[in-house]
């Protein structure tokens, strides 16, 4: 194996934990913490049915978003668009046999990349441009953008343009996810790939401990996922209950 | 026009969004609460030794006691979704207005002490440490936010810098840094009972005067009871209602609605207030012990049912926390819900046809209605999502030919913020006020241009208030400002009144 291959492995077991246990701790901690008072943005629904429509609505079409404004969400929905459908796609590099509904997509959804770095660019012209958005944006706000639009554009440069041994990265992913070391092939060496998945792995690194939080932020946010029923049940946390007796 | 050393903002047709400013209201501070205010609620008297650590303590145990805090300071993106949402960076330019930077202000210190990121790249990611300079900034942004919610609705994460403003205010108050304006607010409610710090005789007198008023107008009766055991139900309203205009003509229509249903009802000395200012310091404590009065009147008095006269951030701690802090109210009648909005009282009396009106006698007016924050976006009225909305202008409808609603941006859950909520309503804070006002004061202007609006309705004290004073800086009538059950009681007809028409018959007749 050569040193490059030995690296990402290492890496990229370290990052799947890293990713993994921090995750899964922001989100115990989200759990765990109460939420003393009701404090649901109103009108909101009153039945969970209606919160679980509510949430939907959030993460799926970004509706808070999209009432504040057009471009934001034009650009941020694209982008998250983008990103979905080629993560999807990307379940092929991971599986023997791909799943059929991968299969079936995979020739359209690689052309949604375009619409993720679009959507990515929109997002850093905004930042770059709006007085307002530039004031409040701090170093960590931009290299969060390139480090995406690095991944888009690496991804869809090996995608459309200069093709890699994707049946080399796919069999080193196979081998990593099985822990099979023997006979594992050496990752492909241009530098295309090696930037793409560099990329990537510092992605896993960063998420749970910078603003990517939102995504499990937003399914614990109170004014999102209370139900408005505050006279019908009493709610109340238990370090509340305490100050009663 | 009222006179300002300040420059008032101009109103435009279309509401533009300004280039920022970077500290143009820094300076605007209110006034710090003295050592004996701090002491009546517990806090210390003035900023204690090692502040530093001891706030960041606080801020430790906040994010243990509430997910929102946790959630919120996590989660922004700085999308900027929310930068052109707030009425006080539209009124003054100042970037710090804006929800997301007037976040990041405790955002920046909590990645400081409890982040990775914070700890180790500071720089990288805009962590500081807190010091002086930012405990100024706190100070003066975190009392220059009304907590209104508005940024909450647009945010893609509901984010509500209300939250974080209130546990800003909280730990400023538990290092000694608090604000003289509620903080001795909620003194005078512990010591007296009210807001206004009314005593119990003073009262009773205002009362008997209101009885002696519509007495001499209507030739009836109608009573305003105080401290009455045994009666149904309990009125728990703004303490401006006793005295302020246009509160006042307020409490006369709920009294008038009362009368004509038959209601035995009363006003308590110890509950004479609705408002609990402890919501705008964060204090879940204070909160809890300022709510506790009401469910101590009721039991007291013995009463079965607890309705809230039109004040907008009482009625949120009312609707939505009342239950969790004083509760279970299962000494009450259940028939009804607890508590109870006046709005929803009298839209069902108007159904029930109880109210003889007279829609006519409202003719001089060309209504509009300013939905307060508080009611529209963190409470309800009626069964249905959206009640806080159709109910007033139900109400407004019935008694009111002319409505008119103002531009969709700045009504309903969309409505902006008086400019003088959340403990902002103080003279040492009259520049925010004026200026938070602007969004307001061009939909309403444009509304009296199109559509020659006379008034506009709302249905809290401190929008009331607010108004009375700040219309005048925009040069409008400071009479504008009306109570909903002002135009209640404008069309309703009580039940053996002398009409204009009886006493002309009568004059034929002799």
């Amino acid at each position: 194996m050569s040193f490059l291959t030995v690296t990402f492995a290492a890496l990229y077991y370290a990052a799947t934990v890293l990713l993994v246990v921090g995750l899964a701790r922001r989100i115990r901690l989200y759990w765990k913490t109460p939420a003393p008072l009701k404090i649901p943005t109103t009108p909101a629904p009153t039945s969970t049915g209606g919160v679980v429509m509510r949430m939907f609505r959030e993460v799926v079409f970004f509706e808070s978003l999209f009432k504040s404004t057009k471009w934001t969400w034009l650009f941020g929905w694209l982008f998250h668009l983008g990103l979905f459908a080629v993560l999807f796609r990307h379940l092929r590099y991971f599986q023997e046999p791909v799943w059929a509904p991968v299969v079936w997509v995979s020739p359209l959804f690689k052309y949604l990349a375009f619409a993720m770095i679009i959507g990515l660019l929109g997002l850093l012209a905004r930042r770059l441009f709006v007085d307002r958005v530039r004031y409040i944006s701090a170093p960590s706000d931009f290299l969060m953008l390139f480090l995406l639009i690095g991944i888009g554009a690496t991804g869809a440069l090996t995608t459309f343009v200069t093709h890699t041994d994707v049946v080399a990265v796919k069999s080193f992913f196979r081998h990593l996810m099985t822990f099979n070391f023997d006979t594992m092939p050496n990752v492909p060496t241009d530098p295309l790939m090696v930037a793409h998945l560099g990329l990537v792995v510092v992605l896993m690194i960063v998420f749970p401990i910078s603003k990517l939080l939102h995504a499990p932020g937003v399914f614990f946010s109170p004014t999102r996922n209370q139900v408005d029923n505050p006279r019908e049940q009493r709610h109340i946390a238990d370090w509340a209950r305490k100050l009663e007796q | 026009m009222a006179k300002a050393d300040f420059e008032i903002p101009e109103l435009k047709e279309y509401p533009e969004i300004p280039p920022v400013q970077p500290g143009a209201t820094a300076g605007l501070k209110s006034f710090v609460a003295k050592p004996e205010m701090q002491d009546a609620l517990g806090f210390p008297g003035e900023l204690v030794d090692g502040w530093q650590e001891k706030a960041i303590e606080h801020m430790g145990e906040l994010l243990g006691k509430y997910r929102s805090l946790q959630v919120f300071l996590d989660s922004c993106v700085k999308c900027g979704a929310c930068t052109d949402k707030c009425h006080y960076y539209l009124g003054t330019s100042d970037p710090k207005n804006m929800p997301v930077a007037r976040q990041d202000l405790l955002r920046k210190v909590y990645r400081r002490y409890f982040t990775f990121a914070g700890k180790y790249f500071p720089k990288l990611v805009g962590a500081t440490d807190l010091n002086k300079e930012v405990l100024d900034d706190w100070y003066s942004y975190f009392h220059q936010c009304s907590q209104c919610r508005r940024c909450s609705v647009f945010c893609p994460y509901g984010i509500d810098t209300a939250e974080i403003s209130m546990a800003a205010r909280e730990i400023m108050d538990r290092i000694g840094l608090g604000q003289k304006y509620c903080n001795e607010i909620i003194g005078k409610v512990y010591k007296i009972g009210n807001n206004l710090g009314l005593p119990g005789p003073a009262l009773e007198d205002t009362l008997e005067g209101l009885e002696e008023d519509v007495f001499d107008e209507t030739g009836v009766e109608v009573k305003y009871p105080l401290d009455k055991k045994g009666a149904d139900v309990l009125l728990v309203t703004p303490s401006a209602d006793f005295f302020a205009e246009p509160h006042v003509d307020g409490l006369i229509g709920y009294g008038k609605v009362f009368h004509e249903a038959g209601i035995d009802w009363t006003l308590s000395t110890t509950a004479s207030e609705a408002a609990n200012f402890g919501m705008f310091i964060g204090s879940y404590e204070n909160m809890r012990k300022i709510s506790m009065r009401i469910r101590e009147a009721a039991l007291e008095l013995g009463v079965k049912r607890i309705i809230f006269g039109e004040c907008g951030h009482a009625w949120r701690v009312a609707y939505s926390f009342l239950n969790t802090l004083a509760g279970p109210w299962d000494f009450l009648d259940k028939n009804y819900p607890m508590p109870q909005h006046i709005l929803e009282f009298t839209w069902g009396e108007i159904q029930k046809g109880t109210l003889n009106i007279d829609k006519s006698l409202n003719d001089d007016m060309v209504v509009t209605f300013h939905d307060s924050c508080n009611v529209a976006r963190a409470s309800r009225m009626g069964d249905e999502p959206g009640g806080q909305f159709t109910i007033p202008r139900n109400v407004i409808k019935a008694v009111c030919n002319n409505f008119v609603d103002m531009d969709p941006d700045t009504t309903h859950e969309k409505t902006f913020c008086c400019g003088g909520g959340g403990g902002l309503l103080t003279d040492d804070l009259m520049e925010i006020r004026v200026k938070g006002a602007k969004p307001r004061m061009e939909a309403l202007r444009n509304v009296i241009e199109e559509h020659g609006v006379t008034n506009m309705a709302a249905i809290c004290a401190i929008c009331k208030a607010q108004f009375t004073k700040v219309l005048p800086y925009y040069g409008l009538g400071m009479d504008m400002i009306v109570s909903v059950h002002q135009l209640v009681s404008n069309a309703v007809i009580l039940t053996g009144q002398q009409t204009e028409e009886d006493e002309s018959k009568e004059d034929d007749a002799a």
